[in-house]
């Protein structure tokens, strides 16, 4: 039964690591948002696997904190790509170009 | 209660770690995919597969281990949170993609697929 839990910890971890690789790599910003995020879903995995693995399951709530940080930090950051800012201020008028891809 | 010599806990526990297993295979090969695909609406497609195949059956085969009630509503929470919010993502980036005027590649080649379409509506 452990064993089976640290197999699957293993993968998990073989696949943030490429995940990683990705986010360095990736030729545009938008590679890295992609990679960014599925190691935050793969970490959510990690953590519950983790408090299987340890025969603690309390670290299911950490998992799911992490689970909405990781949306709300995704969404963010694009916001962040299209508009320049996080801010709800209106932008200023030499500004346009980012307010046109919407 | 037993079922060909095994107990229906057994079966049950045997089910769970298969379901893990295949889960954490689902996971390399998505992560696979992210690093090697040549496109980023190719590299969405492995995300995808992390985020459906990977995560449902890793948290379907804990669910089936899981030792205590509350511990299987919180599993089914994050499971919920995390269908909920990963086609979500992906399609905000797809959006964020094709506003930054990105074109995919590979799409049909143009001249033979317009003649193509031409013969169809002849016949």
């Amino acid at each position: 039964m452990i064993s089976v839990f640290a197999t699957t910890l293993f993968a998990l971890g073989v696949a943030a690591a490429m995940a990683i690789a990705r986010a360095t790599i990736g030729p545009t910003s938008f590679d890295r948002v992609l990679a960014v995020n599925t190691v935050g879903s793969i970490a959510v995995l990690l953590i519950a696997v983790y408090g299987f693995f340890d025969g603690r399951p309390e670290f299911l709530d950490i998992a799911l904190l992490y689970a909405l940080i990781n949306f709300i930090g995704t969404i963010a950051i694009l916001k962040f790509f299209r508009f320049g800012t996080l801010g709800d201020h209106a932008l200023s008028d030499d500004d346009e170009k980012g307010g046109d891809a919407a | 209660m037993s079922i060909g010599g095994m107990s229906i806990g057994g079966i049950i526990e045997i089910i769970g770690m298969t379901s893990l297993f295949v889960g954490s295979v689902a996971v390399i090969f998505g992560a696979l995919g992210l690093l090697r695909l040549g496109d980023v609406y190719q590299r969405m497609h492995g995300a995808g597969i992390v985020d459906t195949g990977g995560a449902g059956l890793v948290l379907f085969g804990l669910l089936l281990l899981s030792p205590d009630w509350t511990v299987s509503v919180r599993l089914i929470l994050i499971g919920f949170i995390l269908v909920l919010t990963g086609p979500t993502a992906t399609h905000a980036i797809a959006r964020a993609v094709r506003a930054a005027g990105e074109e995919p590649e590979n799409v049909a080649p143009k001249k033979s697929a317009k003649r193509k379409t031409g013969n169809r509506r002849r016949a």
